[in-house]
């Protein structure tokens, strides 16, 4: 903007802002952090591991994350709002389920099987936030419980059954294109599409800055006439919808209907992202790229280890050590802001 | 009182109960073009209960509010807001992540023009700058860029955008209140100078303050509350600081005090 010459104006900002904010600039870029961690580790792994650096194990790296990263997609939104979606994992192995049993079990189109299983999940999503923003509970316990919910729903409708032989639209995403000397399957690339999307309402829509704002400081959002229960809702609703295709990507990528799907690991890694990719567990503050780089760099790790032959055991317990030093920073950079 | 000018934001006789509490009982305002007008009293006076009914965040149990010498009524701070009328909050109400122009903008994003902006909702950020940018420029605030998030500003910073933001949006006039409550001296200086430029830009100022100096400093009129009732309206001119606290806590009668109150005593 043009200096005023109005000599009298008072001085609301002193010199001294110009450099912070030209380095919070260079720092808020969320992604820039995570992406440095993202080539140490990559360059730590292919000294330990000769089959790391093979476009072919990238590839495969890739299909690992996609099913993680839309569900961090969802996972992020709801972080942003200073929330988080324990629920993520179970509900979307009841979705897999829903459309898997339809589809096998019921005979039902399976594009149709697909919408109501995706439906399924985004119900979940409504429910998650009817609650949070209509009752005021808190997140956490909103989604254990529906966690648990949809844990009972998954194996009572399923009867414990797996659902294999799925029909070849259910398999669509699972299966692979041939570009640069590596194979792509379609759902990486509705992965980054969802990214893509998700990029653009978060920071190019009124409703990306509301998410922001209401997660930043609700009471203020709030008296400059946003809606935040309202924000809130379509939040849940939005991850919910992740969720499902998340749900959609998981039975093409496994061919299969499990039960037993989506327990472990799936919650904690989606969050694991989130936090790596540099948005703040108190809400406000991040990215979805920096998530997409997060995903990718939690598929690093979990590949990486297995190349050089740690125990699946003690991959858990990198993973675990690896978000409580992210969150660690998230919390120290948050102090010094303050 | 001035009854030839036609008051811009008049209240009579607002009565507001919270259970056996009586926080407003039957208390008079005006605020007249072009004015300061301060609120003062001692706590539970009354004054942030009758704030809140003229800001629309609570309905008064009786009495009026009349807008251009029209009656009106707010059930909610988006219907006072609605026509024109913005508040600044002691608690600097802003969303620090985001950026100046976002926060100005808050609630009231801009599209661009044609299919990307109705089909795509995508945002015209660089109008909002701009012209968050020019408000800015009109109110004397000098900043680096539009695009410095809230957060790497100061305290007095912030409640610049608090206040720039409010009076862009204000078409008819600006409650602020207690907006240097959580500031510190000098600071607040830089606050006062601007309330003073937002009056001066046509806006008149409802403030709500506890800071005898700074109200004496910068109001126009001043309206002392107590016991759920305007006792007495006086200029700084008219009355000393000592003679107004003297009012205030009900030492002295004002002029008006006696009047009003032959009927009934404070409790």
């Amino acid at each position: 903007m043009n200096a005023t010459s109005d000599t009298t104006a008072p001085e609301l900002v002193p010199r001294r802002a110009g450099a912070v904010a030209v380095a919070r600039r260079i720092l808020g870029v969320q992604a820039v952090a995570p992406l440095i961690a993202l080539v140490l580790t990559s360059a730590f792994f292919s000294l330990k591991s000769d089959a790391f650096l093979h476009a072919q194990n990238f590839s495969l790296i890739l299909q690992q994350v996609m099913v993680v990263g839309v569900l961090a997609v969802g996972q992020t939104l709801v972080i942003l709002t200073a929330g988080i979606d324990l629920s993520v994992g179970t509900v979307m192995a009841f979705g897999q389920i829903v459309m898997t049993k339809l589809a096998v079990a019921n005979g039902v189109e399976p594009l149709l099987a697909i919408a109501l299983g995706i439906l399924a999940c985004v119900a979940f999503g409504l429910l998650n936030g009817t609650l949070v923003a209509g009752i005021r509970l808190p997140p956490f316990i909103v989604t254990l419980g529906t966690f648990n919910i949809a844990l009972a729903l998954t194996h009572a409708y399923s009867n414990d059954l797996t659902y294999t032989s799925l029909p070849r639209e259910l398999l669509f995403f699972g299966r692979t294109f041939h570009l640069a000397g590596a194979d792509f399957t379609y759902g990486v690339v509705l992965m980054l599409v969802i990214f893509a999307v998700a990029w653009y309402v978060l920071t190019q829509t009124a409703w990306g800055r509301h998410v922001y704002a209401v997660g930043d400081n609700p009471e203020a959002a709030r008296l400059t006439g946003v809606s935040v229960n309202r924000v809130l809702v379509s939040v849940y609703v939005s991850a919910g919808l992740c969720v499902g295709i998340a749900a959609m990507l998981l039975a093409a990528r496994t061919e299969l209907g499990d039960p037993n799907a989506g327990q472990t690991t799936e919650n904690l890694d989606s969050i694991t992202a989130v936090v790596l990719g540099g948005t703040s567990l108190f809400g406000g503050r991040g990215s979805v790229l920096g998530t997409l780089v997060g995903a990718v760099i939690v598929g690093v790790f979990r590949n990486g280890l297995t190349l050089i032959g740690v125990e699946v055991i003690y991959q858990y317990l990198v993973t675990g050590v690896l978000i409580i030093l992210a969150v660690s920073v998230d919390q120290l950079l948050r102090r010094r802001r303050t | 009182m001035t009854a030839a000018v036609t008051a811009l934001l008049e209240a009579r006789g607002l009565v507001k109960r919270f259970g056996h509490v009586t926080a407003l009982r039957g208390a008079d305002f005006e605020l007249l073009p072009g004015e300061i007008s301060a609120i003062i009293g001692d706590n539970g006076a009354g004054k942030s209960t009758l704030i809140k009914a003229l800001s629309g965040a609570l309905q008064p149990d009786a009495g009026e509010i009349w807008l251009d010498g029209e009656r009106t009524s707010f059930r909610s701070p988006r219907d006072a807001r609605h026509v024109g009328i913005e508040t600044v909050y002691q608690d600097l109400a802003v969303a620090p992540a985001l950026d100046i122009a976002a926060n100005i903008f808050l609630g009231r994003e801009r599209r661009r023009t044609g299919l990307l902006g109705s089909a795509l909702r995508l945002l015209d950020k660089r109008a909002m700058r701009r012209d968050a940018a020019r408000h800015f420029d009109d109110l004397g605030i000098r900043v680096q860029s539009m695009a410095v998030s809230v957060e790497s500003l100061s305290g007095g910073q912030r409640q610049g955008v608090a206040v720039a933001r409010a009076a862009t949006w204000a078409r008819r006039l600006v409650i602020m209140d207690e907006p240097t409550a959580a500031l510190g001296v000098k600071e607040t200086g830089q606050v006062l100078d601007l309330i003073r430029r937002v009056r001066d830009r046509g806006l008149p100022v409802i403030l709500i303050s506890h800071d005898m100096p700074q109200v004496f400093d910068l109001a126009d009129r001043i309206h002392i509350m107590r016991l759920g009732r305007r006792v007495a309206v006086v200029t700084p001119q008219s009355h000393t600081m000592a003679e107004a606290v003297a009012i205030m806590t009900g030492a002295t009668k004002g002029e008006l005090a006696r009047a009003m109150t032959k009927d009934s005593d404070d409790g």
